[in-house]
């Protein structure tokens, strides 16, 4: 079976060498020497990047586009053996859609690695800050080429850490620290439904291998996403119990939602900008984010089988989809919008699976297809907010202005992210959003319709902070005397700007699928795809480049409810209600009412008893050994007396 | 051989462990110096070792067990001063002094 090239049969190293790079760079160059430590760092994941295409070239010569793409492991050990057929391996699994992420991980974390290489210059947690970043791309790696759902947990923490300890990089920082925190804590409560979900899922699976029918599958373990996945399975899962079995999904859900924030669990996103820029463009724009929709896709068979996995996936997707998409319209960090952005971006990638079907499969591509080009152009827009901030020193869009001829590059590339992002042909976004819509369309015409007004928004806000950094006079010393960034930042920025550009040529349904997908797609549907980005990008000009005063009257004649959506509709605040007010006082306060006055008491109380006792009893011991003796000696006759009385 | 000087009996090896270690109770509960109370204690010892002897050699015959049990008397004895007297040398060193009514300070 020996039968793949260098790239397919070594493929452990894609996991070996940032292990051996964090490990190097954290213990013994990082400490030493600031500058080879970035170098060496940013080389590592290059090497990273050139093994992942190395496999995917390899895996598609040995089974070619349009043809059969069998899922293949060429890589596994065996790691924690609970039982037979219960044994989690540790592997790496290959089929299109792992080497997809890995290309797409490879590629953002090297470019943001070149990128930090000038961002981070001059900062005293330089070396620490490529470590961790190391870390953060081991652990994304080892979570999309996880062969078992075990395996993939616990990359997922290990993402889950890289992410905090990267969100409070700047720890002398209250805010920074308290944003580590909040991410820490809403995606470790989304992972309990995760590991429930896990349990749930293995033990159904675990006793189909006591049924006959599944004896030629007995080479299998519960946890593989290749038994999870099997037709035989879905089927014999959904009829044994089929609400257990929504059940898990919907719990496995809730962790995808967690990672991917999710309304309601989309908090941390926004706060999560705390942490330095290359950090949000790799963990919570192209990667960490998206594993919540990797998990989905990567379970979508199973997800398939469940009608109302499936619902809450769309509902839950389009909600936040549109909900993070008005917020988005009204704030005024050009980070947060843009974390807004990925909110609303993830929303619509999750809605498109939930719209897909095991038989109608567009959905699921579409969904993929815009992870990809996602990943893409928001990497570049965090990268481009990031030079735009290390030239203004400010976050603020209102502080800008005028950066058109001040940084051309950071300018050029980032108008080729807006626009693909905005859906407009031929750039990227266009085509993924064209067959996320087509799907959404098909399977559930308001779904569609959320979509299409969420694609107009999207072009508007992302205009918005285009005009308003890029065009008009500079409102702030910071915007007059801004400089453009280093030849290290810059190179990215272009590499991903062309990246953003034709990413959307690439033979996607080929490359995922064997067969034809039948496209019963209505021939007006890319007019009024991109008619509704044109839309928000004209609204956009008139609100913030012809300086007109309707975006003032807009924002009047709203009134208090943009107070509500620029406050983000309050949900930080009534988290903080339940939280403090309800959770704090009437959940905690009994508890710690309880620890205090009966658990601590006992052990108080104990303890007193003894130390009295003790007091009165001390006054026996004299330390006089002649009073010891006479009473040994009262005793000795006292006993020699009993015993006459007894026996003799 | 005067026939005055009788052979003495098992009463006479009894009256000479009694005395004996009557004098060693009283030793015992009349000295302070703690050198005196283990040399009270040897005689009470050598007395219960006296009267072992003898009901070995008079009440029981053709048996060793009473001897072999003051062999272990004596063993024991031994014993005891080393370890005694190794520890009233250290409690010297530190207070200068053996007197057993003040060394009472745990009860403080």
């Amino acid at each position: 079976m020996n039968t793949y090239g260098f790239f397919l049969t070594n493929i452990w190293l894609i996991l070996l060498i940032p292990l051996l790079s964090f490990i190097i760079v954290g213990l013994f160059i990082g400490p030493k020497n600031k500058k080879l430590a970035g170098i060496f760092a940013t080389t590592s994941i290059f090497v990273c990047a050139a093994l992942a295409y190395g496999a995917t070239f390899e895996y598609l010569s040995l089974f070619p586009l349009g043809a059969e793409h069998p899922v293949i492991v060429p890589w596994s050990v065996q790691w924690m053996p609970y039982l037979e057929n219960l044994t989690a391996t540790l592997g790496i699994m290959v089929d299109p859609l792992s080497l997809l992420l890995m290309m797409i991980i490879t590629t953002v974390s090297s470019m943001v690695h070149l990128y930090s290489i000038g961002y981070m210059h001059g900062d005293p947690g330089y070396s620490r800050f490529f470590t961790v970043l190391n870390l953060f791309t081991l652990s994304m790696l080892g979570l999309v080429v996880a062969p078992n759902i075990l395996q993939m947990f616990v990359f997922w923490e290990l993402v889950g850490a890289s992410s905090f300890f990267l969100i409070g990089f700047y720890y002398t920082k209250a805010s920074a620290v308290a944003a580590s925190k909040k991410a820490f804590i809403v995606t470790r409560f989304a992972d309990l439904g995760f590991l429930l979900g896990i349990l749930i899922l293995s033990y159904e699976a675990y006793h189909l291998f006591s049924l006959e029918a599944f004896a030629h599958l007995s080479s299998y373990n519960a946890f593989d996403f290749n038994f999870l996945n099997h037709p035989e399975v879905i089927n014999a899962l959904s009829t044994a119990d089929g609400a257990l079995l929504t059940f898990a999904l919907v719990l496995l859900f809730i962790g995808a939602a967690g990672k991917s924030a999710m309304f309601p669990l989309h908090i941390w996103l926004p706060d999560a900008m705390e942490g330095p820029t290359p950090v949000s463009a790799l963990i919570h724009a192209a990667t960490m984010v998206v594993a919540g929709v990797y998990l989905v896709g990567r379970l979508f068979p199973l997800f398939g089988s469940s009608e109302v996995a499936l619902n809450v996936v769309t509902y839950v997707g389009a909600f936040t989809c549109v909900f993070a998409a008005v917020i988005a319209c009204t704030q005024n960090d050009i980070k947060r919008v843009l974390a807004f952005s990925t909110l609303s971006q993830l929303g619509y990638m999750m809605l498109s699976l939930g719209v897909a079907s095991p038989l109608h499969k567009l959905g699921y591509l579409a969904s993929n297809f815009h992870l990809m080009t996602h990943a893409f152009f928001k990497a570049l827009l965090f990268l481009g907010a990031g030079s735009i901030i290390h030239a203004v020193h400010s976050n603020d869009i209102w502080q800008m202005g005028g950066l058109r001829k001040k940084l051309p590059v950071t300018h050029i590339t980032f108008l080729m992210a807006t626009i693909a992002i905005a859906g407009i042909p031929p750039f990227s976004g266009f085509y993924s959003k064209d067959e996320i819509l087509a799907a959404a369309l098909v399977n559930n015409p308001i779904v569609f319709i959320i979509g299409l007004f969420v694609a107009a928004l999207t072009a508007f806000y992302m205009f918005r902070i285009y005009f308003l950094s890029f065009c008009g006079e500079a409102k702030s010393d910071g915007a007059k005397q801004a400089k453009e960034s280093s030849i290290s930042m810059l190179i990215p920025l272009i590499f991903l700007s062309v990246l953003s550009v034709v990413s959307g040529w690439f033979p996607f349904e080929k490359f995922f699928l064997s067969e034809a997908l039948v496209h019963n797609t209505p021939s007006w549907l890319p007019i009024v795809a991109s008619g509704s980005g044109l839309l928000g990008v004209l609204l956009a000009y008139l609100f913030y480049f012809k300086k007109t005063t309707y975006a003032n009257s807009v924002k009047n004649g709203f009134g208090p409810l943009h107070t509500v959506i620029q406050n983000k509709f309050y949900i930080d605040a009534v988290y903080l209600f339940v939280v403090h007010k309800i959770i704090f006082r009437f959940i905690a306060a009994p508890i710690a009412w309880i620890d205090r006055h009966i658990v601590d008491a006992t052990m108080d109380k104990t303890a007193y008893v003894t130390k009295e006792s003790g007091l009165v009893l001390k006054k026996i011991q004299t330390g006089n050994i002649h009073t010891y003796t006479m009473m040994f000696l009262l005793g000795g006759l006292v006993l020699f007396l009993l015993l006459l009385g007894v026996g003799f | 051989m005067l026939s005055i000087i009788q052979e003495p009996g098992l009463t006479y090896w009894l009256l000479l462990s009694t005395v004996l270690f009557s004098i060693g109770l009283y030793g015992f509960f009349t000295r302070t110096n703690a050198i005196g109370i283990l040399i009270s204690v040897e005689l009470m010892l050598n007395a219960a070792a006296i009267s072992f002897v003898s009901f070995n050699n008079f009440a029981v015959t053709g048996d060793l067990d009473g001897q072999i049990m003051t062999m272990f008397i004596i063993a024991v004895a031994a014993a005891e001063v080393v370890i005694g007297m190794a520890i009233f040398i250290q409690i010297f060193s530190k207070q200068r002094h053996l007197n057993v009514t003040k060394m009472n300070e745990l009860s403080r």
